[in-house]
Formats: C-alpha cells, structure tokens, sequence
C-alpha cells in the first residue's frame, strides 16, 4: 500500500523487500494491511458460499446440489464471514488507526502481531481444505453441523468436524493474540496526556471488544477441545449415557457466542461516532455516555447467553432471567442511539460515501437491534426459534451492522491509508446498491420465517416460493454489487486524486495530524495531548 | 497516562519465527485430523501414517521456531535493547495471556460443575415410567447412568474415585511449597543474591518435577488398578481433562523454570531489569492456585 518506506530507525536499515517483508514484517500499518486484504478475500469467498444457498433456493425442490453440501455450505459460510472476514477486518483496522490515533509509534507487541495475522491463513487452509480433500475422494466434506457445532450431530460427523475444530483453535489463538496485544498498546502506548477518558471511542470500542475474547475466546476453545475428546478419546461431555449433557455445549457456546456478536459490533460502535462528528461538522454527543453505555453491554453481553436456546427445555426462572437480562441490554444500546442521532442534530451535514454508509447503518441496524428485541421474548421466542426470521434478525445486525459498518470505515480511511480519494460517485452507487438490494433479500425472510420457513433446510413448502425468489435474485445483486466495491477499493490504492492531510472538513484526532499516506514508521516522536 | 522516561520504543526487526510457527501448527493439527480419521470412517486407514509424519515435522517446527524466537528476545534483553516502557508492555501482556488461561480453565470447571448439579442428577429425576435408568441415583461422583440396560433390568456402571489425601494430598503440599521457593528466589533477586536465586529456582524446579511424577503415578494406579479412565463417565471426563491440562500446564511452566535456571546461571536477570523470571513466576503461581481448585472441587468435595 504505501510505497514510501523510509527508513527512520537504525533497526529498520535493513528491512526486507518483496514476500519477505509481508511474512516476517512487524509493522503495524503493513499488518494491518495484511488483515484487511485477508478480510476482503474472505468476504468474497464466504459471500460464493451463500450464493450457491440463495441459487439452490431459487425455487422448491433439490436443483444443484445434495442436502449434505447444502449444510456444508451454510456452517462454512458463517464461519468464514465472522472468523475470517468481520473480525480480521476489524483487527485490520486496529493495527492501523489505533497506532495513529493514540499517538504510538506502533503496536506494544509487533512479532506477537505478525503471529496473530499469519495464523489466519493456515485457518482459512483447515476450514476449506475438506472441500478440496472431497474432490479427491479423502472424506466427505467440510462440517454439516451449521457453524455452531452442535452435538450429538457434530460427535458423529467426518473429518470436516476435526478440521473446523483446529480452525476455530487457531483463530481463538490469532483473537488472543490481537486482544493482548491492543489491550497493552492502549494501556501502555498512549500518547502522554491522552487519559483513558480522552481516547477516540475506536479505541473504547476495542478495548472492550478485546477483554470479551480475553474471558470468552478461551471457553470456546474449551468447548471445542471437549467436542474432540468426546469425538475420539470416549469422553461423556455431551454424552447422556456417562453423565454428560448435549444442551452442556450449547451454553459453552453460546456463553461465547452471545458476546461474539458484541465482539463483532464494538469496534463498528466505535468508528460511527468518529465518522458522525466529522460529517456533521460538531463534536460527538455523549462520548462519556457513550463509554459507559459499552461497559454497560460487555458486560451484560457475558450473562444472557440462553437465549440463544430458548425452545431446548430450560426451567421456567432461567427463562425469565435470561429474557429480562437480554431485553436490559437495549438499555444502554438505547443510550448509543441516541447519542448517534444527537450527534447527527442540527448539524451541518453532508452526505459524502462513509456517511451514507452510516446513516444508513443506523436505520438497518436498527432494524436488526429491534427486532432482537422480539427474540428475547421467551413466549414468541418458541414460534421464531430456528426460522428465517432469526436468519434476518443476524443479517441486519452483522450484514448492516457489521459489514456495512466496515465498509464506511473503509471509505472514511482509505483516502488516509493510501493517500488517494476513493471514487465518490462509485461509492455512492456501490451505497444504494448494497442498501437496496440487502433491504430485497432480508426483508422477505422475516416474513418467511413467520410463516414458518424453517433455517438450514434445502428445500421448502410451495407457498414460500415467491418470497424466496425474491430473496435469491435481490443476494445475487446484493452479491455483485460489492466487486464494485472491490474494484473502487483496488484503483483508491493504484492511483487517483491525491488526499489532502486532513482528507475531510470536519475531521478530528491524531490520524489526520499525519501526512495521507501516513510514513512508515509514525509518530517515532509521541505528540503530548492537552 | 504513560509514563515513561525513554521516548523511544523498540520495534523489533521482522523474523520468519511468528510464520513458521503457523506453518507448523497447520501441519500438526492436519497431521492429528488424519492420524484419527479411522475413528469415524474406516476407509481412511490410509492418512494415518502421512499423519503422523505431518504430526511430527509440525511439532518439530513448532519446538525449533519456540526455541529460535525466545531466544532472540533473550539476546535483545541481555544486549540491553529493553528498557522500563517495553518492560511495561511485557509485564502487561503476560497479566492479559494468564487472564485467558483462566478463561480456559473456567470452561472445564463449568462443565464439571454443570454435570455435578445439572446434568447427571436430571437424568436420576425422571419418572421411572419413561427411563430405562430407574435404579440411576445421581449422586455424585457418577460415571453417568450408562452402565447395562437388558430388558427392564438395569446395572448402573461402577465407578472408583480418586480419594483426596493420599498422592493428591502430598501434591498439594509439593506445589504450595514450590510456591513458596520461587518467592524466595525472587527476594534473592532483589537482593542481587545470585546463590540464593539459583538454590530457590533449583528447589522450584525439583518440586515441580516430584509432582509431575506423582501424578504420574496417580494415573497408572487410575487406569491399571481402580479401572478409572477417560471413558469413564462425567467423573472420569472432568477428572483427567482438569487435572490433565493442570498437568500438561505444569510441565511448561517446569520447562519454563528451566530455562530462567539456567539463566540465572549463566548471570543473566538483574534487581533491576528481570521480567523473565517474573513472567514465570506469575505462570507459576497462576498454576498453583488453579490446583488448588480442583483439589477442592475434584478431589476433596
């Protein structure tokens, strides 16, 4: 990305050029790039995925493929779109703005950084290698458990199960990895002058994000190495006939499953904010609000995991608790809206791509944050449970709430990370596109789903038929439109009209004190911050 | 705020370690998937020897890129390129890395607490009319109702738990202690007393050996004499993967304890600057007081 690598420390003299300084480099921005690109390449293999769903359930009936492959697809989807495409996008963009808005000279741990990008590929390699390994006849497939891994179905099923076991273990050690490292860097590395209370809510948003991995990551990893032993060393975890209990991995899941969504939305909680003042040319609403209101829900996030299994026979009181500490949660999610939206008043704004982007965000996740709130409800939980309704309800959060999310964070700093100005019109399009044909392809699962459209299914009943025609052709265009975002993102980097320092008009913080691009080693001098 | 006197921070140069150890572990856990793919399809016999050799070449790559990285951090920290800001960072990361470690456990303590009072009593709570377990107690410790069922006669299975003062007892008493010595090798430290430190960190590692080799004895006996196994239910589930990862975590942070001896020998390590010895301080009391839990909640209760 930025060609000019000049060299400012003895150390640096030397630093290797071509593969070598990407495989071995332990330079923020140049990791950070790393995890983005990853990210991007991820986004489109896990968005092929679904579209082989969305085309096999273009019409009732088996089309284009077995139902086993069906299941296959729709687990690795999912698990390719959180673990390799939400997350390490979020992570790219820690490593490269947290540095530049705190004021650091680069990560507090850099080779425990390279380590933390370097160990997704081998995981991406693990998630996919058993659909190639099928091709050859070795095995038969990848995991056909959906993403959540449930037994007794994922104790019993083939080598894909073992294979997106170690996966999630290399990805739970690459987010440890990260988390430590980010939490070091924003306790150790900030700017003198630059109090806890005066970091950007983008470093809140992570800071947060990662104590969640820290107490959850780790329990996941437990679950999955219990999934093992009961696989293939005669363990009872989830066995009813030595004592153990199948609904004993869905809480460990889920205790860290319901933070991961959380886990997926801070770090996008906190770039809004920072993109809402800049267009809106007045500073933000509520940042202390706003810092509590994150505490707030991390640490709701790790007490209402249940209500991700509603229907599996909890008692009575755990089922009250978990629906009100659920519904507590939009307590403080309230308190972010408004000060979003209050950010927002009687501002002079304009509506350049990353803010499109964001309001935008705000209605669709929005959407996504209310109709959790239907969920939650245990009594209409048990007509939702398991139907395309849920399937939506995760859409408009982690498609509106995360992807869109990143893509404004996208279009907001790459004129920065390059030095160029996207192209604005582009951008646009790629804006009504995406919000246009997301809104076709999601809207007509909930109603779906309240008819009774069962989730993970290959086929359906014949009065699902129109809706699900719509859906699918609405994806496809949904799918599509973002290689116009791939393009722009591609030409930004080659070329184009060159970016001013300050990139926008309202913008504030460290990051735009810096030159567009950034030089390769910043702020080797710490600014003091009044 | 930071504090710090230095304003520059050492950004180490670029090493090939962090990827190949990816590399490594990508061959090792590939390496296990086909070594065990027999267990669920007999018809991939055939991996099982490329897996191994995947298993071995990863973890010989893993244990080389381990060796080589340490290493260069220990030459950058003797050659005096870290000084108290990176000193910080260390220290910090090494709190936020045992935090997770806690994490880990709390999951098997979950599972173990979650059968206790859960799992394995429900399936004693049925109405006899609809169980095929109706003489099942519940009662804990349980290898589950499993057992034989034939016809409407049911055996529940037997199960031998281990008793908490015999070897259980002597560990306990083995890594309080060692507990103990690394303190006292750390006041050596400070006090820029190398004897002391060495004697304390020798005693410290003798400890940790003594209990790695009694709960190896403690296995034997488990799986040759009381035919308590990993297949043996909830109890012997939670019993050898609790006490198997404290196990395997003592026997890293023994490793660990090696290294810093050696060290100390050598003269590295002053009162001043020793991060290294800390760092395996803290994991080592961080292992002492995960022991103590399930001597409590395993063994004892």
């Amino acid at each position: 990305m930025s060609t000019t690598t000049v060299a400012h420390h003895d150390e640096h003299a030397d630093h290797p050029t071509g593969i070598m300084r990407w495989l071995t480099t332990t330079n923020h921005k140049d990791i950070g790039t790393m995890y983005l690109t990853f990210a991007l390449i991820m986004f489109l293999v896990g968005g092929a995925m679904i579209l082989g769903i969305r085309a096999e359930l273009f019409q009732p009936g088996l089309q284009l493929m077995k139902p086993d492959f069906f299941n296959q697809l729709i687990g690795v989807h999912a698990l390719v779109m959180i673990f390799a495409a939400l997350m390490p996008a979020a992570t790219g963009f820690a490593n490269w703005m947290i540095p530049l808005q705190i004021g650091a000279p680069d990560m507090a741990l850099p080779r425990l950084n390279n380590w933390g990008f370097w160990l997704l590929p081998p995981s991406a390699i693990l998630l996919t290698l058993p659909f190639t390994l099928a091709l050859f006849g070795i095995g038969d497939g990848a995991l056909a458990t959906g993403w959540t891994f449930y037994p007794p179905l994922s104790v019993q099923g083939g080598i894909g199960v073992d294979f997106a076991i170690f996966a999630v273990h290399l990805l739970g050690i690459s987010s440890v990895l990260g988390s430590i490292n980010i939490i070091v860097t924003l306790f150790n590395m900030r700017a003198p002058g630059m109090t806890l209370m005066k970091m950007p809510m983008f470093a809140w948003g992570w800071l947060i994000t990662a104590f969640l991995l820290i107490a959850t990551i780790p329990v996941l990893a437990g679950a999955v190495t219990m999934l093992l032993t009961d696989r293939h060393f005669g363990t009872h975890f989830f066995d009813a006939a030595g004592g153990g209990d199948p609904i004993l991995f869905q809480h460990l899941f889920w205790f860290f499953g319901h933070p991961e969504v959380y886990i997926l939305l801070l770090p996008v909680w906190g770039f809004i904010p920072q993109i809402l003042q800049t267009f809106s040319r007045k500073p933000m609403y509520g940042y202390k609000a706003q810092v509590y209101a994150f505490w707030g829900i991390g640490a709701l996030s790790v007490v209402v995991w249940a209500h991700h299994f509603f229907t599996a026979g909890l008692p009575v009181p755990a089922l009250l608790y978990f629906m009100y500490s659920t519904m507590a949660i939009s307590l403080p999610l309230a308190v972010l809206f408004f000060c979003w939206i209050k950010t927002m008043w009687k501002g002079s704004m304009s509506f350049e791509t990353p803010m499109l982007f964001t309001v935008g965000w705000i209605i669709l996740f929005g959407i996504g944050g209310l109709t959790g709130l239907v969920l939650a409800d245990v009594a209409a939980d048990a007509q939702y449970h398991n139907s395309y309704f849920v399937v939506a309800h995760f859409h408009y959060t982690l498609f509106a709430g995360g992807i869109m999310g990143i893509m404004a964070g996208v279009y907001y700093w790459l004129p920065k990370m390059t030095g160029h100005m996207y192209n604005e019109k582009l951008g646009k399009l790629h804006f009504w596109l995406t919000a246009i044909s997301f809104n076709l392809t999601f809207i007509p699962q909930f109603f779906l789903g309240l008819a009774g459209m069962p989730r993970r299914i290959p086929d359906y009943a014949l009065q699902f038929a129109e809706f699900n025609m719509i859906s699918s052709i609405a994806a496809f265009v949904l799918g599509l439109s973002q290689l116009l975002f791939v393009y722009n993102v591609i030409s930004t980097i080659r070329g184009g009209q060159k970016a001013t320092d300050k990139v926008w008009e309202g913008a504030e913080g460290l990051e735009w004190t810096l030159p567009s691009p950034p030089p390769y080693h910043s702020f080797t001098e710490q600014p003091v911050v009044k | 705020m930071t504090t710090h006197s230095s304003n520059h921070y050492f950004v180490p140069h670029g090493a090939i370690y962090p990827v190949a150890l990816s590399a490594g572990l990508l061959s090792l856990a590939a390496g296990f998937v086909f070594s065990v793919a027999t267990d669920k399809n007999q018809d991939l016999a055939y991996l099982q020897t490329p897996g191994h050799w995947m298993m071995y070449i990863g973890a010989a790559i893993i244990l080389l890129m381990i060796f080589k990285w340490f290493g260069a951090v220990v030459i950058e920290s003797v050659t005096g390129q870290y000084h108290k800001w990176e000193d910080k960072s260390f220290r910090l990361g090494m709190i936020v890395f045992i935090a997770s470690e806690i994490a880990f456990f709390a999951a098997f303590f979950g599972a173990l607490f979650y059968m206790r009072i859960i799992s394995v009593p429900d399936l004693a709570a049925f109405d006899p009319a609809f169980t095929p377990y109706k003489d099942f107690l519940g009662t804990w410790p349980s290898a589950g109702p499993g057992g034989v069922v034939l016809g409407t006669e049911y055996k529940p299975g037997t199960l031998n738990p281990m008793g908490a003062w015999g070897l259980p007892a002597v560990n306990t008493a083995l890594l309080l202690s060692s507990g103990a010595t690394i303190t006292w090798a750390h006041w050596g430290l400070l006090k820029d007393n190398r004897k002391q430190l060495v004697l304390g960190l020798f005693l410290t590692v003798a400890l940790g050996v003594a209990f790695l080799i009694c709960q190896a004895f403690e296995y034997h006996e488990a799986y040759t004499e009381m035919g308590l196994t990993l297949r043996s239910g909830a109890y012997g589930a939670t019993f050898f993967m609790l006490t198997g990862f404290h196990g395997f975590h003592v026997t890293l942070g023994t490793i660990m304890l090696i290294v810093i001896l050696l060290r100390s020998m050598k003269g590295h390590f002053s009162s001043k600057s020793h991060f290294g010895f800390e760092g395996v301080a803290w994991y080592w009391h961080f292992v002492d007081v995960v022991w103590l839990g399930l001597f409590i909640f395993v063994y004892w209760l």
